[in-house]
């Protein structure tokens, strides 16, 4: 009898334990999915990068999964970014460098029409493939908000850094330099 | 005589009837000396055949404007707070034929009687609706919230009754203060009435330039003379009377203005009645309730909000979340209306809770009824006058 | 606490105010009271029984009605203060960060704005202890209906038909007296006529009716917490999307989060009420007011990309279906749905200008420049040209003699154009603004004079998926059948023994709505021929009317 009774109280205890235990998780996730809600991006560092097709100003198609081997320098701007404007000659002149240790540089800009992004490149005199994400699904695909950002791929096709803001040179030298093959 | 007329002509009718039910109702009471519900008099049932006959015109008066607007007439304040004072007397009428108790018409009436008053201040035009109204769960929504509110109000007016009959008047003390202030903000609803009808009638207008809380000049018109002024006015018509005072941009002044006119003209009436009556509203009716059986008032606000409850839910909340997910993408968007809802749910919730778990009977019940009242009242009126949000309407 | 043995040798856990078996009052307290407590039956609500660990403490703070309501009444007045000001996200500022909008409260508030920011109001529920708050009101759902359904369940289930006379005389409704020998047959068959169980057991019998009704709190507290935990669910990642899609007339753009969709949006329309024909019964609103919007309705196309594609391909784009979409009408398909929710009007889509003579006015011709999609070079009749060497959508001004532009988007388009004409077959270079023409190298001959715009309305959508809409919808149907169970039917009980002299008593129970209980009893009575009863409550209340009286 004596047994019995404790056994009972000691399922009890479990029970309660269990049910309380289970409860403040629960409240406990809730606050944590509250509290992280805001900064959830859809890709984080490590991740494959998502594979797209887009077409340069000279009608050529360019894949994300073509370039695997290669580091891609993926650089997503528009002509009214002045950042993104400031960072395109060095973008240029590294990828001269880089261009033969196996580092694709692809800028992607968000839709806008040709005529502009061509007088940018010919301004520029951009040597690095232009291309025109025209729907924004790359750029939805990507989760970019501020412009520029740029997204490095490795030669694994895996996201390898994510910047977001203006890069000195030295910055896309050292980046460029993170992703070339081996 | 278009149906828009016709409409309202049977509004006036229903208007009436329940007037003189009330009288009717009144004279029941004084006959019914037994107090119990098996002892209905001829006058009670005469004033419950009246109060049908309004009733019906009451209903008429919905379905002929729902044919001239082409859509269910619970679309902005004047509409919605009519069809909450003709579902407070249909709310009534299903107590009173379980219970047949006049004293309860003679309390539910004159509310109701206020409640149309009341709408009617407001801008009663038949008007069209915008798109996101233009549903069929309009109907289907307001209409349960508003049933749901109508027979929720009874069990404040039993608890009324239950008050007016069990708190002692002799002595001083909290209850009879409140229950005294109820009585109070009553002839502060009939202040207003008295105020808008006057100086609509009298065709008070005063025009104002003013700078609104994000910076920017708006015009503001005025049916009252001004008290307070808004932010930076300067006076658009002439020959107006000069605010007394002048309001920073997050007070409208002229609602502010038009609070302070029901205020000093219900004031002034309240005292009148309490000079020439020599004693408290409370006091007048207390010889009306002497009989009431107490157990059966208890019983019929326990059961109005029995009854209301689940209607409520179905409308306010399920309903509510439905409709809320087509138009606005979310069935929850914590808007001021919705949030009043949820505190009216919460609130009778508390109640059940209070009633069956801690044994709160009688006169505490009593208070919480009435105390429901005023928030569904407060989310009524002050939700949709003074707080912005999705549902300002009107 | 000891278990409690009553008189009648049935052995109780320990805190039952009513003997489970034969109904007599166990407690001192109810000893002396004239009516028993019926809620849960008398009962031992379990928690109260044990008290000694953390976790039992817990468990009864939880368990008590006391604590569910003080949860329930601090919600309620924490949503009420978060209605006193708009709350963050219905507030309208240009920027919208925390220091805009901390900003705001202050400006527009003044020192209470700034209190009730500073104590986090702005964003009362989704703070981290109006959630608190939420999850407790959850816990105590649970341990508060665990602890009273399973006692309540065992007593119900188990009931006797013979109780103690003094669980009788303590019933509100009670009477006793003598009757006829076959009082009870006659009884049960009244009894069962109206629908009630009858149990007979020797010589007593008990009737039952809509005991189901008492499990009705049980159920809708069921539906609660499956809705809470839908709200939850909602919060996890992939659950739930809602995502802002700003789209122009003509435009085709990927679906935010929906990468297997695109849209094209092929004209926003705005309606208004004319309070004329059709719309006539309105005129005296449409007059006060101004105006009614009537209609908002983006009429789109929705494509669905072929398998195998990738972001950015746009071939093969398969249309499923052209919908207009209105507020109330949402477009779904694949368990998204798209709704109007906003809109700009008239933005600015194409330019067009004629190229003219300065002196005779003398026009050459009319070009119209997309403003979305530019074309490079235009040509006019008699062989004249104008070649767009730059476009600035936002002219914002000039830097290092540059122009700029702040956006992509064309409201403040700017051209840099060079104008060949069969006079002036070297060119000459304008920078043309809305309003405004620059010539950076000197008086030109001639020049492109503004003639007219076309516009374009942008349409604001909404992509939402809400994956627990099912969690959610099977709450809500649990709880309102819960309630309506609970509310709409009552669970009324009368007990009849006749004694061995002959005696007869009864006793009636219900949980609510005695009226009708009174009015069932009377039936039976006016059949079988009982005992007059009485409402012990009234007579306790006339009582103590008369004690009152008496004083006075």
């Amino acid at each position: 009898m004596n047994e019995k009774k404790k056994n009972k109280k000691k399922n009890r205890v479990i029970m309660r334990s269990v049910i309380l235990f289970l409860m403040i998780a629960a409240i406990g996730y809730t606050l944590y999915n509250n509290a992280t809600a805001e900064d959830v991006s859809v890709l984080k560092v490590g991740d494959e990068a998502p594979d797209f097709k887009l077409v340069d100003l000279e009608g050529e198609s360019h894949q994300l999964s073509d370039y695997k081997g290669q580091g891609v320098f993926l650089n997503f701007w528009g002509t009214w970014c002045k950042p993104c404007a400031k960072e395109m000659p060095a973008m240029d002149r590294q990828f001269d460098v880089f261009k033969d240790q196996g580092v694709q540089v692809l800028a992607v800009n968000i839709a806008q029409s040709e005529f502009e992004v061509q007088s940018f490149a010919d301004q520029y005199d951009l040597s690095f493939p232009v291309v025109i994400d025209k729907t924004k699904s790359v750029m939805t695909a990507y989760n970019i908000i501020p412009l520029p950002t740029t997204v490095l791929v490795n030669p694994e096709g895996e996201i390898e850094r994510i910047i977001t803001g203006e890069m000195t040179e030295q910055d896309i030298e050292g980046f460029m330099e993170e992703i070339k093959p081996e | 005589m278009t149906l828009a007329e016709m409409s309202s002509n049977f509004l006036y009718a229903a208007f009436i009837a329940y007037l003189i039910a009330t009288f009717v109702f009144g004279g029941a009471v004084k006959g019914n000396k037994a107090g119990t519900y098996n002892s209905e008099s001829r006058w009670g049932k005469t004033a419950f055949i009246i109060t049908i006959i309004g009733f019906l015109a009451n209903l008429a008066y919905f379905f002929t404007r729902w044919g001239a607007t082409g859509h269910a007439p619970l679309s902005n304040m004047f509409e919605f707070t009519t069809a909450f004072g003709m579902t407070l007397v249909g709310g009534f009428l299903v107590l009173y034929s379980l219970y047949k108790t006049p004293v309860l018409g003679m309390i539910v009436l004159p509310v109701a009687l206020l409640i149309i008053a009341f709408a009617s201040m407001f801008p009663s035009e038949v008007s069209p609706l915008i798109p996101a109204l233009q549903s069929n769960w309009l109907a289907i929504h307001v209409s349960t919230v508003v049933i749901a509110e109508g027979i929720l109000a009874i069990s404040a007016a039993a608890g009324l009754v239950y008050l007016l009959k069990v708190v002692d008047l002799t002595k001083k003390s909290k209850q009879r203060f409140w229950l005294e202030a109820i009585m109070y903000s009553l002839v502060l609803v009939l202040g207003f009435v008295i105020a808008s009808t006057y100086f609509t009638a009298t065709g008070y207008e005063a025009n104002f330039s003013y700078v609104d809380k994000e910076g920017l000049e708006a015009e503001i018109e005025y049916k009252m003379p001004p008290v307070f002024g808004m932010n930076e006015y300067t006076a658009l018509s002439e020959g107006t009377m000069t605010p007394i005072a002048e309001m920073p941009a997050v007070i409208n002044a002229s609602k502010l203005t038009t609070v302070t006119w029901s205020l000093i003209v219900g004031t002034i009436l309240y005292w009148v009645i309490r000079l020439i009556a020599r004693r408290r509203i409370s006091a007048i009716l207390k010889p009306f309730v002497k009989n009431v059986n107490l157990n059966l008032m208890d019983e019929i606000g326990y059961r109005a909000v029995i009854i209301g409850f689940p209607v409520f839910s179905l409308g306010a909340l399920v309903f509510a979340m439905i409709w809320a997910q087509i138009a606005w993408s979310r069935f929850w968007g914590w808007d001021p209306k919705e949030v009043w809802a949820l505190i009216t749910w919460l609130f009778y919730a508390a109640y059940l809770h209070l009633r069956l778990g801690k044994g709160w009977q009688g006169e505490k019940s009593a208070w919480l009824g009435v105390i429901g009242f005023t928030i569904i009242l407060f989310n009524l009126v002050a939700v949709n006058l003074i707080i912005a949000g999705l549902h300002s309407y009107a | 606490m000891d278990k409690m043995q009553c008189q009648c040798g049935h052995v109780n856990p320990p805190g039952t105010i009513l003997c489970e078996s034969c109904g007599r009052s166990l407690t001192e307290k109810e000893q002396n009271s004239k009516l028993v407590d019926m809620r849960y039956e008398g009962t031992a609500r379990r928690s109260q029984t044990y008290n000694k660990s953390i976790i039992d403490k817990v468990w009864n703070f939880f368990s008590s009605v006391k604590v569910g309501v003080g949860i329930i009444v601090a919600i309620l007045v924490a949503a009420a203060i978060g209605t006193i000001l708009p709350q963050e996200e219905y507030v309208q500022v240009a920027v919208r960060n925390e220091d805009t909008i901390k900003a705001y409260y202050s400006d527009v508030y003044g020192e209470i704005g700034r209190i009730y920011h500073f104590l986090g109001f702005h964003d009362l529920y989704s703070s981290f202890w109006f959630i608190i708050l939420v999850g407790m009101l959850a816990i105590s759902l649970i341990i508060a209906s665990l602890d009273r359904f399973v006692p309540l369940y065992r007593s119900l289930k188990n009931q006797r038909v013979l109780r103690h006379e003094s669980f009788m005389n303590k019933q509100r409704i009670y009477g006793k007296g003598y009757a006829q020998e076959d009082v009870l047959a006659k009884s049960e068959t009244k009894l069962k006529e109206l629908k009630y169980n009858v149990t007979r057991d020797k010589n007593g019998l008990l009737a039952e009716k809509g005991r189901f009704s008492r499990w009705g709190p049980y159920v809708n507290h069921i539906g609660l917490i499956i809705f809470l935990f839908g709200v939850m669910l909602r919060m996890v990642p992939g659950f739930y999307v809602d995502e802002t899609l700003w789209i122009r007339e003509g435009e085709t753009r990927a679906i935010p989060e929906v990468p297997e969709y695109a849209l094209e949006s092929k004209s926003f329309e705005l309606e208004t009420y004319s309070g004329e024909e059709k719309d006539g019964a309105f005129s005296e609103a449409v007059d006060r007011v101004g105006s009614v919007a009537k209609n908002y309705q983006t009429d789109v196309i929705l494509y669905k990309k072929p398998e195998d594609s990738l972001p950015g391909a746009t071939e093969d784009m398969e249309i499923v279906e052209e919908y207009p979409i209105r507020v109330n009408q949402p477009l779904k398909f694949d368990g998204y749905a798209v709704y109007q929710m906003d809109f700009k009007l008239d933005e600015l889509k194409a330019m067009t200008f004629a190229l003219t003579n300065k002196e005779t006015e003398e026009s050459l011709g009319e070009l119209t420049i997309d403003l979305i999609n530019p074309e490079k070079l235009y040509e006019l009749e008699n062989g004249a040209t104008v070649e767009l060497k730059g476009y600035y959508p936002d002219f914002s001004g000039f830097e290092n003699g540059e122009p700029q532009t702040a956006t992509p988007l064309p409201n403040n388009p700017g051209f840099l154009v060079e104008m060949t004409t069969p006079e002036t077959p070297k060119g000459e270079t304008s920078f043309i603004l809305i309003q405004n023409t620059i010539e950076p190298f000197g008086e030109n001959q001639f020049k492109l004079e503004f003639q007219g715009v076309e516009t374009r309305d942008v349409s604001g959508l909404t992509i939402r998926k809400d994956n627990t809409l099912p969690i959610l919808g099977l709450g809500g149907l649990i709880f309102m059948i819960g309630v309506a169970q609970g509310m709409y039917f009552n669970h009324r009980r009368f007990w009849i023994q006749q004694k061995a002299n002959g005696e007869i008593i009864l006793a009636g129970h219900t949980n609510k709505n005695w009226f009708a209980l009174k009015k069932d009893l009377d039936q039976v009575s006016a059949y079988a021929s009982l005992p007059a009863y009485s409402d012990q409550q009234e007579e306790i209340e006339k009582q103590l009317k008369k004690e009152g009286e008496e004083a006075l």
